[in-house]
């Protein structure tokens, strides 16, 4: 108790004695503006953590300094340091000794490009006394670059380098290795015992639309599945979920034909557009396998709860099953469900390796690399964060 | 023509690419008024790709009805509740637009609460929607019967896995020691590692296939190689 009010009585009198340090108004970096980072070095009542507990700062904003001050954080001075916010300070250790409160510029209209400027004071109270600091002041303004997703940029712009050099060097050199992927031998495979039974192939592209990547990718081993089926002559059926998938289903359908000589065979009815409610269209998809009995059914794209709706009912028919998702949440039901599976990336992988162009081929490999460098980090990362060096955690993180 | 085909989508799909590469780097609110444009172009063509949908459903069911094909009666059923559908829509516009002449309150609409359409949706598609969602649950249970054969090693573990999360999920499971840290542990630790290498596989392949995509490398969405 004595130790309590000792405390409570040193406090209240090193607040007393004190004055701010280094009161600051930042422009908040990165952003569309309209927002600003009020920072304040530590008081030094605040090294002993019974003291800081003891000390509550308020802080208040307004537009210019004559103006009505309103007050926009309280809080205690234990809490909101420079170094809880690496996004936008680092992480320097020296940001531990500043307070920070990020703030909303007075009168900022949600999406202007204009500056605005903000005003700030901050008064630090304890039970018996209060300090207030002088006003500073600085511009919010919006900001043309985000520092912080840099790194995003070095590696995208790394994996680009990488993935150009490739192509160049299987342009020279079209002898790549790729690794079997079962479930795009089977692809051949399938095709060829529908053509046997005279049965039909059903091909689904997936839940997403045209923006989606699974789907491009999907589209894409629509274009190779065409080539194959003109081949040997056999059905194919692509109900879609998405009307400009279904035109781009058409058109990839037309070219495969071409490509395979058999352009008089393409039925533009053989990619139609079902619904794009996502039960409805598992029921009319159930429905086309339990009546066409399709021999091959191939599950291509993104799903979501419907997956194992359409994978046990193609095997109710028999048909041979082959899936390629992204969506690691259905996965499972997929593998439990279907002959092959394509592992999310083998997904984007399959255009390449079905299609055998050297350009193509040259990107998987860049893939490969990538993998290895984000490994390489992983690794890396772990053993730096073992020896309490956290930098390079720092520079890998995305906000 | 070929020019129009394959020369002007690539430039656009290079053009749109990076400049939605470059946005995202860019917080400015230019930048972000700019993808809102972006996104309002998507659902505008988004839309007007529906006539399309809608003339192929319409076209496809038709010529099933016309030529008797096997299972026609399904595809009678699909145009009349199309038909039905839309006329419902049409008669409530037309409904709140009358009633909007002496009552300003009433917004001209086909669809909203106590619309044919929001009936049909109500009383007839979402059950509908969730008969079907629940068919699942059966579906899981066969999948899980095939998967958890004791075929080989692996197999047995997978059936071992299973039932320990399982137990870890039902309240006898609290009562067994040590189940439930041994669920908790197999899905956060092996489970969310063999997810998280699914999905670094994942975010490479997209960033690979969306530079490919942009530099025209990949075309096979055009119809092309």
């Amino acid at each position: 108790m004595i130790r309590v009010a000792a405390i409570f009585l040193l406090t209240a009198a090193a607040l007393r004695a004190q004055s701010f340090e280094k009161l600051e108004v930042l422009d908040a970096p990165g952003d569309a503006g309209g927002a600003a980072w009020v920072i304040w070095k530590r008081l030094p009542a605040e090294s002993d953590e019974e003291g800081a507990k003891r000390i509550t700062y308020v802080v208040s904003v307004a537009k210019d300094a004559t103006g009505d001050f309103e007050e926009v954080a309280r809080f205690p001075a234990t809490a909101k340091f420079m170094s809880d916010n690496t996004e936008a300070f680092g992480w320097s250790k020296k940001t531990a000794d500043w307070h920070a409160v990020k703030v909303d510029a007075p009168g900022y209209e949600d999406g202007s490009a204009a500056n605005f400027p903000v005003y700030a004071k901050v008064v630090a109270l304890s039970a018996e006394s209060e300090i207030a600091s002088g006003t500073a002041s600085g511009i919010a303004r919006p900001n043309w670059l985000t520092a912080s997703k840099f790194n995003v940029f070095v590696f995208i712009a790394l994996l680009g380098g990488v993935m150009m050099f490739l192509i160049a060097r299987a342009r020279r050199n079209s002898e790549i290795f790729v690794r079997r992927i079962p479930g795009l031998d089977a692809m051949e495979e399938a095709i060829g015992r529908a053509t046997e039974m005279g049965k039909p192939i059903l091909f689904l592209n997936g839940l997403n639309d045209m923006s989606s990547i699974s789907t491009i990718a999907s589209t894409a081993i629509l274009g190779q599945v065409a080539k194959r089926v003109a081949t040997y002559d056999t059905q194919i059926l692509v109900p879609c979920f998405d009307p400009v998938v279904m035109a781009v289903s058409q058109e990839v359908m037309r070219e495969g034909f071409i490509s395979a000589g058999r352009p008089d065979s393409y039925r533009p009815d053989s990619a139609f557009f079902v619904t794009s409610d996502q039960f409805g269209y598992v029921a009319a998809v159930d429905g086309i396998m339990m009546r066409e009995k399709p021999a091959a059914c191939f599950y291509m794209g993104y799903y979501y709860a419907e997956s194992l709706l359409l994978a046990e009912t193609g095997g109710t028919t028999g048909a041979i099953q082959i899936a390629g998702t992204d969506s690691v949440t259905q996965l499972p039901f997929f593998i439990a469900s279907c002959d092959y599976t394509l592992l999310g990336e083998e997904l984007y992988a399959a255009s390449a390796y079905l299609s055998r162009e050297p350009i193509q081929l040259g990107s998987l490999i860049a893939q490969d690399w990538g993998k290895l460098f984000v490994l390489a980090a992983i690794v890396i990362g772990t053993v730096l964060a073992l020896f309490h060096v956290q930098t390079f955690v720092h520079m890998v993180a995305t906000y | 023509m070929l020019h129009l085909k394959r020369t002007v989508p690539l430039a656009i799909a290079f053009l749109s690419g990076i400049l939605l590469l470059i946005q995202y780097f860019v917080p400015h609110p230019w930048s972000a008024k700019f993808l809102q444009y972006t996104s309002d172009w998507q659902v505008t063509l988004a839309y007007a790709a529906l006539l399309l949908g809608v003339g192929s459903l319409v076209q496809s069911h038709v010529t099933k009805a016309r030529r008797k094909a096997p299972g026609w009666g399904f595809s009678a059923v699909a145009l009349a509740a199309f038909g039905i559908t839309v006329a419902m829509g049409m008669w409530w516009s037309v409904h709140t637009a009358w009633q909007s002449r002496t009552d300003a309150s009433i917004v001209t609409t086909g669809s909203g609460e106590g619309s044919p359409l929001s009936w049909v949706y109500n009383s007839l598609l979402f059950p509908m929607g969730g008969a079907m969602f629940s068919i699942l649950g059966f579906f899981i249970a066969s999948a899980a019967f095939r998967a958890f054969r004791v075929k080989s090693p692996e197999a047995t573990l997978l059936l071992l896995s299973a039932i320990v999360v399982m137990l870890g999920q039902v309240p006898l499971g609290a009562h067994l020691p040590g189940i439930p840290q041994l669920s908790a542990w197999l899905l956060s630790v092996p489970t969310t590692a063999a997810k998280r290498a699914i999905g670094f596989g994942v975010a490479l392949g997209s960033i690979a296939t969306a530079l490919r995509v942009i530099f025209g490398i990949e075309r096979a969405y055009l119809g092309g190689e």
